[in-house]
């Protein structure tokens, strides 16, 4: 039976700005510039409006000050922060607000200058206190230690990790747009300095600036713009833990749980998904995520991504704008997952164009592989 | 000034335990289950929670070390024998591998904390 909320709403504007290094700007600033971009980009005007779902590293009211910047009169708003995993979380909140008639136009927005600030991960997250007295860094100590389990259980390899890198960054060289560009091999991965065993700098994330805005609607009305609507066909979010000293099993993320709600709300199964979107803030989540989505059995992530399974011109076409690795990640990248898969189902995406883009699973994280949320978005083919 | 730890708060009532020297859990007079971090509340729902002696030993589920230019120090994940896992440090070595069985001992301090030694 189809789900009630798949595709009824879809985006139709969507806009970045400040993608790597904007000196000179505020976050807000940065998120203003994309906004104003997804407007142009559907042609709808600043006042049309009506609803708005932010969430940032530096604002801890992020709807209030967006609000306020863009001189918006929301009828709905919404602060939900789940570190990177938010947008796709307010895809789903936009979904149900705008199906349920509370509000006609919906803007989900994000900004960051982390790089150019101060060149590290700014978070506002507040320290544990039953973790404070051994001095974790975070957020890649809870990852490198989901990492080491991850290796000692299923026996994956610190060249499987690298591999994860090496296929971002062969994306990445296909887009104009990505930060971290230039040839990478396994070895160059391996050689980079160990930052926290088993992970190399090679195996984090970039710290960039970067924004991003996307604007919803209902599909009835979503039709009615310059360029195709992007559905929205499902998503689930799942939470089981905050700190990594409370995750269950290291080497099994939330994911398995928001997966399988997120491809039934959506009605899909693996065969039918051409694009796979997840949340790499490090190697060893690529991996995680394919398990737990179920791309492949638990415990076999390392050896599916071997050898360019996951690059271009691989099997599985994933993180094909180069990533949180390669190509963009301010801090909070989930926004940056709904804009390649807008741009890939659009057709939009040049030289990293897939033949085939009409379904596109997503996987935000936020935390310490805490928050996990899903999400299916399509073109109309996929209605 | 509150004496006695356990009429505090989970959280200062473990701190407050450590800084006399002792290792305690919260355990549920009902269901047995020990529960750490400490909170007002077993992952059962149960609330008869008494402080306890942790036994002290335990095996590393999981350990990285940190590397900064000033030094490297180890953080693991330790499961203890009484079924909860906390974070800690292995004292004394860079790292050990993952199943090691280790052995808690309060480190003191201004703030003091446990940490665990590889048992020989």
């Amino acid at each position: 039976m189809t789900h009630s909320l798949r595709g009824k709403t879809a985006i139709v504007g969507m806009g970045t700005a400040g993608m790597g290094e904007a000196p000179g700007f505020s976050a807000m600033e940065l998120l203003g510039l994309s906004v104003r971009e997804a407007l142009d980009d559907c042609g709808l005007r600043l006042g049309d409006i009506d609803a708005v779902f932010a969430a940032t590293s530096s604002h801890a009211f992020a709807s209030m000050s967006v609000v306020e910047y863009l001189g918006l009169k929301p009828k709905f708003f919404d602060s939900t922060n789940v570190g990177g995993s938010s947008f796709e979380m307010h895809l789903l909140q936009a979904t149900l607000a705008l199906e349920a008639g509370l509000c006609d136009t919906a803007l989900i927005c994000y900004g960051s200058n982390q790089r150019t600030a101060g060149g590290r991960l700014v978070s506002m997250s507040e320290p544990q206190w039953h973790e404070t007295p051994y001095h974790p860094r975070h957020p890649i100590t809870g990852y490198a230690l989901a990492t080491a389990r991850h290796m000692y259980q299923y026996g994956t390899t610190r060249e499987d990790l690298a591999d994860v890198a090496v296929a971002a960054r062969g994306w990445a060289n296909l887009n104009p747009e990505a930060f971290a560009r230039g040839p990478l091999t396994r070895e160059d991965v391996l050689g980079r300095r160990m930052v926290s065993d088993p992970l190399t700098a090679g195996d984090c994330c970039l710290v960039t600036d970067g924004a991003a805005a996307c604007i919803l609607t209902r599909a009835d009305r979503a039709r009615d713009f310059p360029k195709a609507p992007v559905y929205f066909l499902g998503a689930a979010g799942a939470n089981w833990h905050r700190s990594i000293q409370a995750m269950p099993d290291l080497t099994v993320t939330a994911a398995s749980d928001s997966g399988p709600r997120a491809f039934e709300m959506a009605g899909i199964g693996h065969s039918d998904i051409d694009l796979v979107m997840l949340y790499d803030a490090f190697t060893i989540n690529t991996i995680l995520f394919l398990e737990d989505l179920g791309f492949c059995p638990k415990g076999e992530g390392g050896r599916f991504v071997r050898d360019g399974r996951i690059a271009p011109g691989g099997a599985l076409a994933v993180n094909t704008n180069g990533g949180g690795l390669s190509c963009v990640h301010p801090g909070m990248y989930g926004m940056f997952l709904i804009a390649e898969a807008v741009a890939q189902i659009r057709g939009e995406a040049g030289e990293r164009q897939l033949e085939r883009a009409d379904i596109a699973l997503l996987n935000g994280n936020g935390g310490t592989l805490s928050s996990q949320v899903t999400a299916v978005l399509g073109s109309a083919i996929a209605l | 000034m509150i004496d006695d730890p356990a009429k505090l708060g989970p959280q200062q009532a473990f701190e407050a335990y450590l800084a006399k020297g002792r290792f305690m859990l919260l355990k549920s007079r009902a269901t047995g289950e020990h529960v750490f971090y400490p909170k007002v509340m077993a992952p059962s729902g149960a609330t008869d929670l008494d402080w306890v002696e942790a036994r002290g030993t335990g095996t590393i589920y999981a350990i990285t070390v940190n590397r900064k230019r000033e030094g490297c120090y180890n953080i693991a994940l330790v499961d203890l024998d009484e079924g909860v896992r906390m974070m800690a440090t292995v004292a004394g070595v860079e790292t050990v591998p993952i199943g090691t069985r280790v052995r808690a001992r309060i480190e003191a301090g201004e703030t003091p904390r446990i940490v665990f030694n590889p048992i020989e």
